[in-house]
């Protein structure tokens, strides 16, 4: 009894009315814990500490790009060009979603809302999903475009989205993993295709076997499987009006990619935008300056409507505009793709070594790594996560034991705030 | 029986039956292999940590026998060279990841915390035993290393060599990495426990000092080793996809690996030696029967180092062309950790003055722990300080200031550890004499082993060497020698724990005289540890502990209680009315 008081008022004051039961030793109550306050407050500073962790297991690598920021800003700002913001701002918006609804979630353990604390994890699954399916729309992307790590990096604005032939024959890469390459969504969306027709024909054989618990853990998880698939789609239609400014240069890089574009398969969505970007912008970019073109305008997208009125002879304030802005950006942009001699960022001397593409992955080593290593994480949520979807659909948690829905969610929430970290130092910051 | 000697409240818990000894209660091997009991756990770390052990040992003494000549003697042909190197990384590799660094938190520190804590179990009994399991698993990679084709690194795995040698880098790291991710677990749980867990009345400046390093070294391992497991990690990515971080190839920068290696490896060593702080601690004053001196003191010592050791990686890269400024600071800051270390030293020292020293065998040990210790903590100042280090960087010296910290301290340590706490896990007692002899075989053993490596580093013998000039090959052989009769002794006290359990007597609740918690169970506990909470006091006040000379062991009195005392006094003091 002792215990129990001390414990009580030592650490935790709020729950007292679970006092009643601490004799019983309910099922859900680890036998070398007194109470379910000592139970819960045990595995609230494990969470914490375990979160911790996480936090220095990736400071690591914000670190690395602190100090290659500062090494290398050049080579930063050039490459961040190449990240789709508009896919990274609504995977910003689904994970932020998806923690709102895991903190409903957790509410509604406490509450024992129990149907609605299924609908709302798998909600924030299906969050976790979508935020997958755009993320693999944007790895294959690049991965076609040869934006990789320093040691394979063999992207050319000359001709972006080079052939498997091309790829063994130029890059001297091995014809499998060519072939992965140009279709590397194929690839990621298999292993996950895999899962929902598995979860499907569970459903199935749930319904077919009467098995009501495993047909109410199925039928949630199938429309999570799903909607990885919605990310995928939602990636490619962002994707493909992401790629209008693109489409600047491969126009400027001259008709000659235009060819080849047509044949390559993993992502050929953006075709339309692309036809519509060569007829309007060809005549004014010149080959030489296919480097700074490529470069998404500080204005955004509302620089295609700017250009299109500054075509208007008498509209000479935005004619200057678009000039300004298009010296601004052949000079911001120089140092990956141009001539390193003609740009000037404010740092006087740049080496001219820095500037090969090779050492201009270094910006995609570290962006693979974080990303990477945050989807590991997404990953490993998505793991806890369907195993408290089958608790919560057992019942398993009532008022008083509803810590592991409680842990799981200041997990996801952490991986949510590395994100979202992630997002502006990657794709914003320029 | 014997207890007419005694007073007549003596307490003694007895011996465990067969069904509540936690070794017997449940048998076979699934019932270890499953087990959540954290005292089973516990002793199959202490039997993995001492396997690895010897394999890191038997690794060393290949490492000595090798230059018994100059030439090299042990390995010969034309790889001889490259086996020397990937010998001496697999010594350290295996002595640090898989040997030290588990060794008294994860072995002892698993048996002891929650017993000495009188809970019945730690925090997170899954997390504890899949903590073993990743060791075990860490464990498999760096034999499947050893068996493929070998490591040659160094423990520390410095890039660029890293990134382009062809022995099995990956491997290895993956172990570390794994091994990581164990000690992380075993931290977060102990850190948990302690707060979460102290039975009524053991306030933070009640618990056993054994249990204030445990909660410093578990801040650390929670705090550091994250980011070897990210490091590691970007390293087998800049092997595997050149990712430009720490290939100066790619344009990487190898110095910042090394600092983001020694960011966890500098306070790695405080995970090394601070629960080694904390067994001597308990050693010292129980064997002393006197109460610590200075407790507050050494608690809060043992936080400052695991606090101030974040602050001084840098002392490990003094020559690897840091700016100035940087080294100055570094150098400055390392000074800062000498202190709450000597103030640890001086507190042992002032416990045991004026206490009533019972040399057995873990005393043996506690003492030359002081010894040994205080050299190796003073020759550190000399690397610390710069103009020195600049000298001395890579040579024998570091090797010996390294070995004198970590086998002098934590190795010897952890051995006063298991003799201390050997009654109390298996239930036998092992023999004194032999044990006092193997203690003073590993003592001479060590410097005679380490002494001469001073001597060589100051003169200039650079580490990592396979051959070296014949002007070094006296004190090279003095020091092969050494690590010979060390070996014996080890080897030698081994045998006396294993006889013990065949032909030892069987071990009283409380056979050294300690008062905390875990001497007022059974020898072995049961595998309820308690059954209620235990009576909580100070862990250091042995007034009422009894000798039982009868049955050879303690026994905790309790002062007669009287309401009314039972002879009228002599004299009555004034006040009250007496008169003289």
């Amino acid at each position: 009894m002792a215990t129990i008081d001390s414990v009580t008022t030592s650490t935790d004051a709020h729950a007292d009315d679970s006092h009643g039961h601490d004799h019983d030793h309910p099922s859900w109550l680890a036998h070398h814990f007194d109470t379910p306050e000592q139970q819960f407050d045990s595995g609230k500073l494990g969470i914490w500490l375990f979160l911790v962790t996480e936090i220095l297991f990736f400071s690591g690598m914000f670190c690395a790009y602190a100090i290659f920021r500062m090494l290398r800003p050049e080579v930063f700002e050039g490459c961040s060009q190449f990240l789709n913001t508009k896919l990274g701002a609504i995977n910003t918006g689904v994970l932020l979603f998806s923690s709102l609804t895991m903190a409903w979630a957790v509410r509604c353990s406490q509450t024992e809302e129990h149907k609605k604390l299924v609908a709302l994890i798998a909600t924030t699954l299906s969050c976790a999903m979508v935020f997958l399916g755009v993320k693999s729309i944007e790895y294959s992307h690049k991965w076609g475009m040869g934006l990789l790590p320093p040691g394979s990096y063999f992207y050319s604005a000359a001709n972006e989205h080079p052939t498997a032939q091309q790829l063994v024959e130029i890059h001297g890469f091995s014809e499998s993993m060519a072939y992965f390459l140009t279709n590397s969504l194929y690839f990621i969306c298999a292993p996950f295709a895999l899962v929902a027709v598995a979860v499907l024909v569970w459903l199935i054989v749930a319904k077919v076997s009467g098995n009501a618990f495993q047909y109410a853990c199925a039928k949630p998880l199938l429309v999570v499987a799903l909607s990885f698939f919605g990310g995928v789609g939602l990636g490619m239609i962002l994707e493909s009006g992401g790629e209008h400014h693109e489409g600047e240069h491969v126009a400027a890089a001259g008709d000659h990619s235009d060819a080849e574009h047509g044949e390559h398969s993993g992502d050929d969505h953006g075709d339309s935008g692309h036809s519509h970007s060569i007829a309007s912008d060809h005549s004014e970019a010149s080959a030489d300056e296919d480097g700074a073109t490529m470069v998404e305008s500080p204005l955004g997208d509302d620089y295609a409507a700017v250009k299109l009125l500054a075509e208007n002879e008498t509209n000479t304030g935005l004619k200057d505009l678009v000039a300004a802005e298009r010296t601004q950006q052949s000079i911001a942009t120089g140092k990956v793709l141009t001539d390193p001699a003609a740009s000037d960022v404010g740092i006087s001397t740049v080496e001219s070594e820095v500037n090969t593409p090779r050492q201009a992955g270094v910006f995609f080593g570290i962006y693979y790594c974080m990303t990477g290593v945050h989807a590991i994480h997404i990953l490993a949520g998505i793991g806890v996560l369907v195993w408290l979807l089958i608790r919560a659909v057992r019942q398993d948690f009532n008022r008083q034991y509803f810590g592991p829905v409680d842990y799981v969610g200041l997990y996801w929430h952490l991986v949510d705030l590395i994100w979202i970290y992630l997002f502006p130092l990657l794709y914003l910051i320029r | 029986m014997s207890n007419a000697t005694l007073p007549a409240g003596a307490r003694d818990p007895g011996y465990p039956t067969e069904r509540e000894n936690y070794l017997t209660n449940s048998s076979g091997i699934l019932s270890w292999m499953f087990t959540l009991d954290h005292k089973r756990i516990g002793l199959m770390y202490l039997i993995g940590v001492m396997s690895a052990f010897a394999v890191g040992g038997l690794l060393a003494l290949a490492i000595r026998l090798h230059l018994l000549d100059p030439n090299g003697w042990m390995f010969s042909g034309a790889e001889a060279n490259n086996i020397y190197n990937q010998v001496f990384t697999l010594h350290g590799a295996i002595m640090v990841f898989l040997f030290i660094i588990p060794s008294i938190p994860a072995a002892l520190g698993n048996f002891l915390v929650p017993v000495m804590l009188g809970a019945k179990d730690v925090g997170f009994p899954r997390l504890n035993l899949s903590s073993f399991y990743l060791w075990v698993f860490g464990a498999l990679f760096f034999v499947t290393a050893l068996f493929s084709s070998g490591l040659d690194t160094g423990w520390t795995f410095y890039t660029p060599y890293s990134t382009t040698t062809d022995t099995s880098v990956i491997l290895a790291t993956l172990g570390a990495f794994i091994l990581g991710f164990s000690s992380i677990f075993t931290g977060l749980n102990f850190i948990v426990t302690i707060n979460t867990m102290r039975p009524p009345g053991m306030t933070w400046f009640k618990m056993p000092l054994f249990l204030w390093a445990t909660y410093a070294t578990s801040i650390i391992q929670v705090l550091a080793t994250p980011v070897l497991g990210i490091t590691l990690l970007l390293l087998i990515a800049e092997r595997t996809m050149h990712i430009g971080i720490f290939d100066p190839e790619f344009n990487g920068d190898p110095v910042t690996y090394q600092h983001f290696f020694w960011f966890y490896s500098h306070p790695a060593v405080y995970i090394m030696i601070l629960p080694a702080f904390g067994i001597i601690s308990e050693l010292i004053s129980v064997h002393s029967h006197k109460h610590i001196f200075g407790y507050r003191f050494i608690a809060y010592s043992s936080i400052a180092i695991a606090l101030l050791g974040f602050l001084v990686w840098g002392h490990h890269m003094f020559t690897a062309g840091m700016s100035s400024l940087t080294t100055i600071v570094f150098s400055a800051l390392t000074f800062t950790v000498s202190v709450p270390s000597a103030i640890k030293v001086f507190n042992w020292l002032a416990t045991m003055y004026k206490g009533s020293i019972s040399l057995t065998t873990p005393m043996c040990y506690a003492i030359s722990f002081i010894f040994l210790f205080t050299i190796g903590g003073l020759t550190g100042l000399f690397l610390g300080t710069l103009a020195t280090d600049l000298h001395l960087h890579d040579t024998y010296f570091v090797v010996a200031h390294f070995h004198y910290v970590m086998v002098g301290g934590t190795l010897i340590a952890f051995l006063g550890g298991v003799f201390h706490w050997w009654p109390k896990m298996v239930g036998k007692l092992y023999n004194e004499t032999h044990g006092r002899i193997a203690a003073l075989l590993v003592f001479l053993g060590f410097n005679g082993t380490f002494l001469p490596q001073f001597v060589l580093g100051s003169r200039g013998m650079p580490r990592r060497y396979a051959t070296y000039d014949p002007e070094f090959a006296f004190l090279h052989q003095l020091s092969t020698f050494g690590a010979l009769l060390l070996g014996v002794g080890l080897l030698y006290a081994f045998v006396v724990l294993m006889v013990s359990l065949v032909k030892g007597r069987r071990a009283p609740a409380n056979p050294w005289g300690g008062v905390t918690l875990e001497w007022q169970c059974t020898s072995p506990p049961p595998y309820y540890n308690f059954e209620r909470p235990p009576v909580v006091g100070d862990p250091y006040d042995f007034h009422n502990l009894e000798w039982d000379a009868e049955n050879e062991r303690y026994v905790t009195t309790e002062p007669e209680r009287k309401l009314v005392p039972e002879s009228t006094p002599e004299e009555v003091p004034v006040h009250a009315g007496g008169q003289k």
